[in-house]
């Protein structure tokens, strides 16, 4: 059933390519399908009592090799299905106005969408790196055509980026196939294969930052707030809520089931680390930090959502490091939050503002007084920021939360360096809000003929803060999924005494 | 204990008013005001059913409600209220409508600035009735974002600057007090304000936090220490305490004088509200062992806000630092209840006294401040936003009515017998002269200088020659004075006969200072 979630949206690829199919149609054929995998992973959501992996399907692929195509999900892959599926929505919506090669526009972008939904069922790892590199390809051209600011320099930053993530990811596994002795990559049995200490301690780093690159992992971010401000609005949209998560969720699932003991001690300190665990705790503790720091200098509006993408998914590698069980749901938790919430950011400042006034410089916007001229944008911007930095009530707060909770028995001081993270990241989000919108600079105030905010906007608008407001008053409906399937068998070897 | 869900109700008034008041009122201004007003009469009735079914002889919880809500980690809606909320809902629940009284002619956008006013109200409410770290903070946090816009959005010249240093001063405060109660959970897997106090009186609230932090060996005190800081820090920036006191007097100064009435009267509560029903339950060790250092941090933010105001020159911002005197006192209260005194019945009584005189004097200074604040505005619309000091003189020729009703909260304010604001003040002196003899003793310079600031505003204002430019002032209208009466009755029933409140609250405050006999 969950598998329909890939098929439908490459059906809605083939349906877009054919001859005749006008841009309404294009948009309407791109939102029906985006809602049909939403409907499909909203079945296999309902469907679902507890988290753990159940079989969609399983064939054998290439034989020779011990590659299937084997699908599968847990609690985690539904959470993760279910961001996408909701981002996908909003992101159509949100690019209703594209005028220009519409529906080249809407093929690439359900194209992505597929791509994900493979990468969160597949188990066989082989073929999660195909649906990897599927959703490379199609980011390249939604950000090299149809972006803005130096559009072909981002695309082309982003693509190597991934490239060379998916790279060490692939000598990575690779060195694991041959050491099993090259029976099989399917993440059900692979785990269990007793890896040598030796070769974990080399291979987890590897795979973990070939992952980590794309969950935006300092210092190898940089691809993200470059690529972000390039991407027209549906595209930010996707690769801040979704896409970095793919790295993130490759960290957890593939980096971190296969070479657990990866994060044992070393067994020696070289400058106060005596782990692999301690070093990228340290490195998402430091994107928590710079990111917000970068934030808040930025001129470009969305140079500084870019650059809060990154402060964010430091939370979730730093959840990913406590190896707690709190720890690991809040960070499954940031990324739903994350990915909402961003794509509910991009999609204000990409869509509501910048089509609208075609300026992101906060002091050109800061003579435009806009809360007047679109309360809208202005109130939303107000949620979604809020609603990211923390607020109790919205999906952040519980995701945060968990982490912090997480953070304090691994990391104490981490836990403090977090916190004031966050309180950098009032300060940003803060200082972007009354620039943008509550502008004191005497002015032109904007011509007043700002179109007005269209109903597909409002639309997205409300799902998303719907979304996340639903799980930041009952956060048990993804915690029901995620806690299962993190005591089930696959993770076990990650339990020690402090989980 | 899951009874008729009385308080959840009482939470859900303003927010409906408030979604009401912004959906609906764009239409139509009156429309927008007349439903917040009257969804905040609504909430008063509701509050004062409460009271009317409020058992004050037990100094229980009661009303509680119960609900799993986020087992996995600890998170459970709990809500219930003894003495020490229902004051402070009554409180609030008085303030908001004069405050909505008191900006009747707001001019841009009613709708948004009565809906904050009720969203702000709600959270109040909820802060002063939840009793789970998460749900309490829920609300903790809501009533932050209405108020700095509020300032924001309708606030004086400064408002860009003051709104920021407001929000991010609070901010930071916040987020210690997360960070601590997060390491709290860590080690005692609870969120629960009830258990934790009992935790922390059977003594294994400071084992708990080392066995599960011992990080760099530190001691186990240390830890705890640490901890307390956090929750402390939070508290003492919303009070506030000198010196993290510097946020209050621009906030105060360049909001609107509603909005003001609302911070003053009820915002600052939310911290005291906090020492009082956190810290001192589960963090009266650490207290005592920084005892001294507390009270002379009191004794500070009596005496030196105290000369602050004294040396201002704008109405408002003198009644600022006069709000942050007369918080101290209560922060000289709980500090004092603190000590350790063993099985001294006569201390203990002492200690009761002390905190009687506390909430009453919450309850007392949100009354007057607000009042007071009120009264500036009205001045402020006869002067045409003139408020300094020296620009008025005589008015009491010109306008008898409003400064004899004015000067009678200005006498509030200053504690006079017979008036609300001195039976607080008195019965704190009262007991913490047996607790802490030498720093009430220093503390009595605030009262004495406090005394000298009043009466400056009584003569530059009041008396003296008249200003001529304000020959024609019109006095308070027949509307104004009606509106006037209810806050000032108050102020004389309760300081005639301060049982009414001291009813409700005694027998939580004896409970409260047996649990901190340990």
């Amino acid at each position: 059933m969950l598998a329909w979630t890939i098929y439908i949206s490459f059906l809605g690829v083939l349906a877009l390519l054919l001859p005749k199919v006008t841009p309404r149609a294009a948009r309407i054929i791109a939102l029906l399908t985006a809602v049909g995998g939403l409907a499909t992973t909203l079945g296999g959501f309902l469907h679902r009592s507890d988290g753990t992996m159940i079989t969609i399907i399983r064939v054998p692929w290439i034989p020779s090799l011990g590659i299937e195509y084997h699908l599968a999900a847990d609690g985690i892959s539904l959470v993760l299905l279910l961001l996408t599926g909701i981002v996908a929505i909003a992101g159509v919506l949100f690019s209703w106005n594209i005028e220009y090669r519409t529906k080249e526009f809407f093929a690439f972008y359900l194209a992505l969408i597929g791509g994900v939904y493979g990468v969160f069922l597949s188990i066989d790892l082989f073929l999660l790196l195909v649906f990897y590199e599927i959703a490379i390809i199609p980011k390249y051209f939604l950000i090299a055509i149809w972006g803005s600011t130096r559009r072909e320099y981002a695309a082309m930053k982003l693509a190597l980026y991934s490239f060379v993530g998916s790279a060490l990811v692939l000598i990575g596994l690779i060195a694991a196939y041959v050491v099993a002795g090259g029976k099989t990559m399917n993440l059900f049995v692979r785990p269990r294969f007793p890896f040598p200490l030796h070769f974990q301690m080399w291979a987890f780093p590897l795979v973990f930052i070939g992952f980590g690159i794309l969950a935006g992992l300092w210092p190898f971010h940089t691809w993200a707030p470059t690529g972000h401000v390039a991407a027209p609005t549906a595209a930010s949209m996707l690769l801040a809520g979704v896409v970095m998560k793919l790295g993130a969720y490759g960290c957890l699932r593939v980096a971190m089931t296969l070479f657990p003991r990866g994060l044992d001690s070393w067994g020696f300190h070289v400058l106060g680390f005596g782990s692999w665990r301690d070093v990228f705790a340290l490195l998402a503790l430091i994107g928590i930090v710079y990111g917000a720091m970068v934030a808040l200098v930025q001129q470009d509006f969305k140079f500084v959502i870019g650059y809060s993408s990154v402060s964010h998914m430091g939370f979730v590698l730093l959840g990913l490091m406590t190896l707690s069980q709190v720890g690991l749901t809040g960070a499954v938790l940031q990324m739903f939050s994350h990915g909402i919430l961003a794509g509910l950011l991009f999609a204000v400042v990409g869509r509501m503002v910048y089509d609208r006034t075609h300026t992101r410089d906060l002091a050109m916007l800061d003579k435009m007084h806009l809360y007047k001229f679109i309360p809208f944008a202005a109130a939303t911007f107000v949620i979604a920021s809020m609603a990211s930095i923390g607020l109790p009530g919205f999906s952040g707060f519980v995701a945060e939360l968990q982490v912090l909770i997480g953070a304090w028995s691994a990391f104490p001081l981490y836990a403090i360096g977090a916190g004031f993270g966050i309180v950098i990241g009032v300060a940003y989000t803060w200082r972007a809000m009354q620039k943008a919108f509550i502008g004191e600079a005497e002015g032109t105030s904007a011509d007043h003929s700002l179109p007005p905010i269209s109903i597909p906007e409002r639309v997205g608008t409300l799902v998303l803060i719907g979304a996340s407001l639903v799980i930041g008053l009952y956060p048990q409906l993804l915690l029901k999924l995620v806690i299962p399937a993190l005591n089930s068998p696959l993770f076990s070897n990650l339990r020690k005494e402090s989980w | 204990m899951n009874a008729f869900p009385f308080i959840s109700l009482l939470t859900a008034v303003p927010l409906i008013g408030a979604l009401g008041t912004l959906s609906f009122g764009a239409r139509n201004k009156n429309f927008a005001r007349n439903l917040a007003f009257s969804s905040s009469i609504v909430a008063l009735a509701l509050t004062l059913v409460l009271c009317y079914r409020f058992d004050s002889g037990s100094g229980e919880l009661q009303f509680q409600e119960l609900h799993s809500w986020i087992p996995a980690i600890g998170v459970e809606y709990h809500l219930g209220v003894d003495g020490l909320g229902l004051v402070m809902l009554l409180l609030s629940a008085i303030v908001v409508p004069m405050s909505i009284a008191a900006s009747w002619q707001v001019k841009e956008g009613p709708q948004l600035y009565f809906s904050l006013i009720l969203f702000l109200q709600a959270g109040l409410f909820g802060t002063f009735t939840a009793l789970n770290f998460v749900h309490w903070f829920f609300f903790w946090e809501l009533s932050l974002i209405p108020a700095f816009f509020l300032i924001r959005l309708w606030g004086g010249p400064q408002r860009a600057t003051a709104a920021t240093q407001f929000f991010v001063y609070t901010m930071v405060g916040s987020v210690a007090l997360l960070l601590a109660f997060l390491a709290i959970f860590q080690c005692t897997n609870s969120f629960d304000f009830i258990s934790l106090g009992e935790l922390a009186r059977n003594g294994q609230l400071i084992p708990a936090l080392a066995s599960k932090l011992g990080w760099h060996r530190l001691a186990a005190e240390i830890i705890a220490l640490i901890i307390f800081c956090g929750v402390f820090l939070g508290f003492a920036v919303k009070v506030p305490l000198i010196p993290f006191h510097t946020w209050l007097p621009p906030a105060y100064a360049e909001a609107q004088s509603g909005t003001t009435m609302l911070l003053t009267g009820t915002m600052s509560k939310m911290g005291v509200y906090g020492f009082l029903r956190i810290l001192l339950p589960i963090f009266c060790v650490e207290m005592r062992s920084v005892l001294t250092h507390l009270l002379w941090l009191a004794v500070a933010t009596i005496v030196l806000s105290a000369f602050a105001a004294l040396a201002q020159n704008d109405l408002k911002r003198i009644l600022a630092y006069s709000s942050i005197n007369h918080l101290g006192y209560c922060m000289l209260g709980i500090f004092a209840a603190a000590r350790f005194t063993g099985d001294s019945a006569a201390l203990a009584t002492d200690k009761v006294a002390a905190l009687d005189g506390v909430i009453l004097q919450m309850f007392n200074h949100g009354l007057t401040a607000a009042t007071l604040f009120w009264f500036v505005s009205l001045l402020e619309k006869r002067s045409g936003g003139l408020r300094g000091l020296n620009d008025f003189g005589g008015l009491r020729k010109v306008i008898p009515v409003f400064c004899g009703l004015m000067g009678i909260a200005l006498f509030s304010s200053l504690g006079l017998p017979g008036l609300n604001g001195f039976i607080g003040e008195f019965l704190i002196f009262r007991g913490v002269f047996p607790l802490a003899t030498w720093t009430a003793a220093l503390a009595v310079i605030g009262l004495l200088v406090t005394a000298i600031f009043i009466l400056t505003i009584l003569q530059r204002v009041f008396s003296g020659p008249l200003n001529e430019r304000w020959s024609t002032m019109p006095d308070l209208s027949i509307g104004e004075r009606l509106a006037l009466l209810p806050p000032i009755a108050i102020m004389f029933v309760l300081g005639l006969y301060p049982q009414l409140v001291l009813g409700v609250i005694n027998s939580t405050v004896v409970k409260m200072v047996q649990q901190v006999r340990y």
